[in-house]
């Protein structure tokens, strides 16, 4: 094939980009997509709810193990191994995804195209060719490192951010395990990380990475804060912190016909939702709170010494983190997979991505918006607004409750 | 043997007899404090500048400014080239505003060989010498957009915008940065067929994205918190450290050598000096924000009266030898006041030639200003400095 330098060549006539040939380039882009996306979408609605399907596969393999006299436990513990790689998988598929829609929604924000080689159609591939290339370079470890720390740091980050896929619900009755606590669970495990960034940040035995990770655990701690009792609200309406319960208590209709989607909730819930949106933008260490990176000031801060597949844990663990704070901002706010009304005809899970990706959207246009804020004026930031204002949404919430329960 | 006798003298450690100021020594240290080495290899440092920061944590208790990584020993080269040749050197010293340092040489040679370039030439310089102005502040913008954390700015102003103008250059003399346009008693080139026209279709473009800069960065929320009150240069300080330009101006006071000594033609044009209040961060990233503007007018006056006529003084050759004497010219640059001294022995190549960087100068005041800072202010402030390290070094 060779590479093409034509000036029809999208990636050579940027500088001949006339409205004319962009609203044709997106008039194709919006063609290619609708004969793909059509046919995807009318399989999607034509299998439904994947519940029943999942519900006679299992059937099946109960009664193959019956027939073998195998122990009971057994198919349900390859089942769940089994579901637990693939979800591996499926959550690096996520982040190839993120990835390379920050780099396009990027790049269209900043009047230029992104990548257009890598894979032929708009540089698809071009996460994976970068994966590839961090999984082929040299592990360089700094020679005064903590040499166990600095291979733990990226470890310890990325671990609880996979693990946090375990209670969220792809849609209805779609979630690797259904934990009552499903909610705490995520705060929980999600909160670990933070050590990963801290031992990754002091074993570099680099001082920009030091402070790095010094302002990352003030940061990330702090935000937790507002961040959890911004929720609070959500659960006291629900009355209960399961995940799948959470989105079955949204599905709802408010007078029958609105559905009853927590943001909708009167005051409460988007005091809640921007509350929630500020502090995961803060935890998820993007711009404007990306302080702990901080090119311009940091060097990249606590990834700084970090190179190859260690560089791509953190990596991963980032954009994790976007679309599981997306995906929980979606289910508590927006009713995960709950449909609007009269579409209920396309399947659950298709709202839930669609919300999710809505809100990841909303992550990527924050992160290419703003300026970054300075280090102690995000700590007041947090303190003295978001804290404060946070627990007077709890009380308000207290209160209409009370008053009016649900 | 002798070789190794040889190789363990080289071995050998040997102190060196000056000890550099700039050198962190742990010695200094008090408890709690550490020294933290800022470039010459940083993302911000804008090329090679290296600070040396005695912190407390975020807050800057010393800084050592320590410049020389770029020094090419351009007023030295001088005295090995004829005038004309000097003159591709001198794009080189501020590369952002390569135009502006062609035109601060070329007068201090005319004034030496007491030529004055033609009507029209005059009009050309300013329109080219404006442009690179702009084109200059827009990187100023961006850079001190991604200084602050915003990575978007910087790819309008210096995707978007300046393309606009290095394409108008590059039409112009076929150089998109170390242009050599302005010439001794002239300039290279007239404009070519539609130059005008092209130009002024940039004019009300630009206008319309410094209010798309205005939202971005100007009136940002975030970007005033970080730059409102920051690094603020009173006017007593600002002038006695010698800061030219829009540094200065700033500071409130209100000098521009285009309206106090207008050299060239700019007593014919009507434009304000945009004049700060406070000093801080925020005042002089507006000042260059409203400069564009002023140099957008003064560019649109330009064209609408460019007359015709010769654009090289008549009988001026590319081989000058200027009587004995010295010369002193100096223009409002880019970055404050740009001067070339001139000293002339009769000879086709200079004396002696020194430029007055106001990189350099303005430059000083930072080990002052830094102090009592966080870190992330340091970048703010040196980038609201806006020096260029190819000036600063030479």
């Amino acid at each position: 094939m060779g590479i093409k330098t034509t000036a029809s060549d999208p990636v050579y006539s940027v500088g001949l980009m006339t409205p004319e040939s962009v609203r044709r380039r997106y008039v194709r882009s919006i063609l290619v997509l609708c004969g793909l996306g059509l046919p995807v979408a009318a399989l999607v609605v034509l299998i439904g709810e994947p519940y029943p399907y999942w519900e006679r596969v299992m059937e099946l393999i109960r009664q193959y193990s019956a027939g073998r006299g195998w122990p009971a436990w057994l198919p349900s513990a390859v089942v769940l191994l089994a579901v637990s790689s693939v979800l591996l998988g499926f959550v690096q598929g996520l982040v190839i995804v993120v990835h390379w829609l920050e780099r396009k929604v990027a790049a269209h924000m900043q009047v230029r195209l992104g990548p257009m080689r890598t894979g032929g159609w708009h540089g698809w591939a071009q996460p994976i060719a970068d994966g590839i290339k961090l999984f082929m370079k040299e592990d360089i470890v700094p020679e005064s490192a903590d040499r166990w720390l600095h291979f733990l740091g990226p470890i310890v980050a990325f671990v609880p951010a996979y693990v946090c896929f375990i209670p969220i619900p792809f849609g209805r009755d779609i979630q690797v395990f259904d934990m009552d606590m499903g909610l705490l669970f995520v705060f929980a495990i999600s909160g670990l990380s933070v050590l990963g960034i801290l031992m990754g940040g002091w074993a570099s035995a680099n001082k920009y990475s030091a402070l790095g990770g010094l302002r990352a655990a003030a940061q990330l701690v702090s935000y937790e804060i507002p961040r959890v009792i911004s929720i609070v609200p959500v659960v006291m309406w629900a009355g209960t912190v399961s995940l799948s319960g959470l989105m079955a208590v949204q599905s709802a209709r408010w007078g029958g016909i609105f559905p009853k989607w927590f943001i909708f909730y009167p005051v409460v819930g988007q005091i809640s939702f921007v509350i929630y949106l500020i502090s995961s933008v803060a935890e998820t260490n993007r711009t404007p709170f990306d302080i702990p990176e901080a090119e311009s000031e940091l060097v990249s801060g606590f990834h700084t010494e970090y190179a190859g597949m260690k560089f791509a844990f953190f990596f991963l663990a980032e954009y994790s983190y976007v679309f599981l704070a997306s995906a929980l901002g979606a289910v508590l706010f927006l009713g995960g997979g709950d449909s609007l009304p009269y579409l209920e005809w396309i399947p659950s899970y298709a709202w839930f991505f669609a919300k999710t990706f809505f809100l990841v959207f909303l992550f990527l246009g924050i992160r290419w918006t703003y300026p970054r804020m300075r280090v102690d004026r995000l700590m007041e930031f947090c303190w003295k607004f978001l804290f404060p204002w946070s627990l007077v949404n709890v009380f308000l919430a207290g209160l209409i409750f009370l008053w009016r329960w649900r | 043997m002798k070789t190794t006798d040889s190789n363990n003298v080289q071995n050998e450690r040997v102190t060196p007899p000056f000890r550099s100021p700039v050198t962190p020594d742990e010695g200094e240290l008090s408890e709690n404090e550490l020294w933290l080495n800022m470039g010459p290899q940083h993302p911000s440092t804008h090329g090679v500048l290296r600070v040396v920061l005695k912190m407390e944590g975020e807050i800057i208790r010393e800084a050592r400014p320590d410049v020389g990584y770029l020094h090419r020993g351009v007023e030295k080269l001088a005295e090995n080239r004829t005038y004309s040749q000097f003159n591709i050197l001198t794009d080189r010293n501020d590369y952002l505003a390569s135009m502006l340092n062609n035109w601060a040489y070329c007068l201090s040679v005319e004034k030496l060989l007491g030529v004055r370039a033609p009507e029209r030439a005059e009009y050309l310089r300013v329109i080219v010498g404006e442009l690179n102005r702009i084109a200059s502040h827009l990187v100023f913008i961006g850079t001190f957009g991604i200084d602050i954390g915003a990575f978007t700015p910087f790819l309008y102003a210096f995707g978007r915008e300046r393309e606009m103008v290095l394409d108008l250059f590059e039409r112009l003399c076929g150089a998109r940065l170390t242009y050599n346009y302005i010439r001794i008693g002239g300039v290279m080139a007239d404009l070519p067929d539609g130059w005008g026209d092209q130009a002024r279709s940039f004019i009300p473009h630009m206008r319309r994205c410094l209010k798309e800069y205005d939202d971005l960065l100007t009136y940002n929320p975030i970007f005033l918190d970080r730059t409102k009150g920051i690094g603020a240069i009173p006017k007593d300080k600002a002038v006695s450290y010698g800061l030219s330009g829009p540094n200065l101006r700033a500071s409130g006071v209100s000098t521009d050598l285009r309206k106090d000594e207008p050299y060239g033609i700019y007593d014919r044009f009507q434009f304000k000096p945009a004049v700060g209040t406070t000093g801080d961060t925020w005042d002089r990233y507006f000042v260059r924000r409203l400069e564009i503007e002023e140099s957008l007018n003064i560019v649109e006056q330009a064209l609408n009266s460019l007359p015709e006529g010769d654009i090289l003084a008549k009988g001026q050759r590319p081989t000058v030898r200027p009587p004995v004497g010295e010369s002193y010219a100096q223009i409002e640059g880019a970055r404050g006041w740009l001067g070339i001294y001139l000293v002339s022995d009769g000879t086709e190549r200079p004396y002696r030639l020194h430029v007055r960087g106001p990189s350099f100068i303005n430059l000083t005041i930072l080990q002052e200003m830094l102090k009592g800072w966080k870190i992330a202010d340091v970048v703010a402030i040196l980038g609201s400095l806006d020096v260029v390290l190819g000036e600063v070094d030479r």
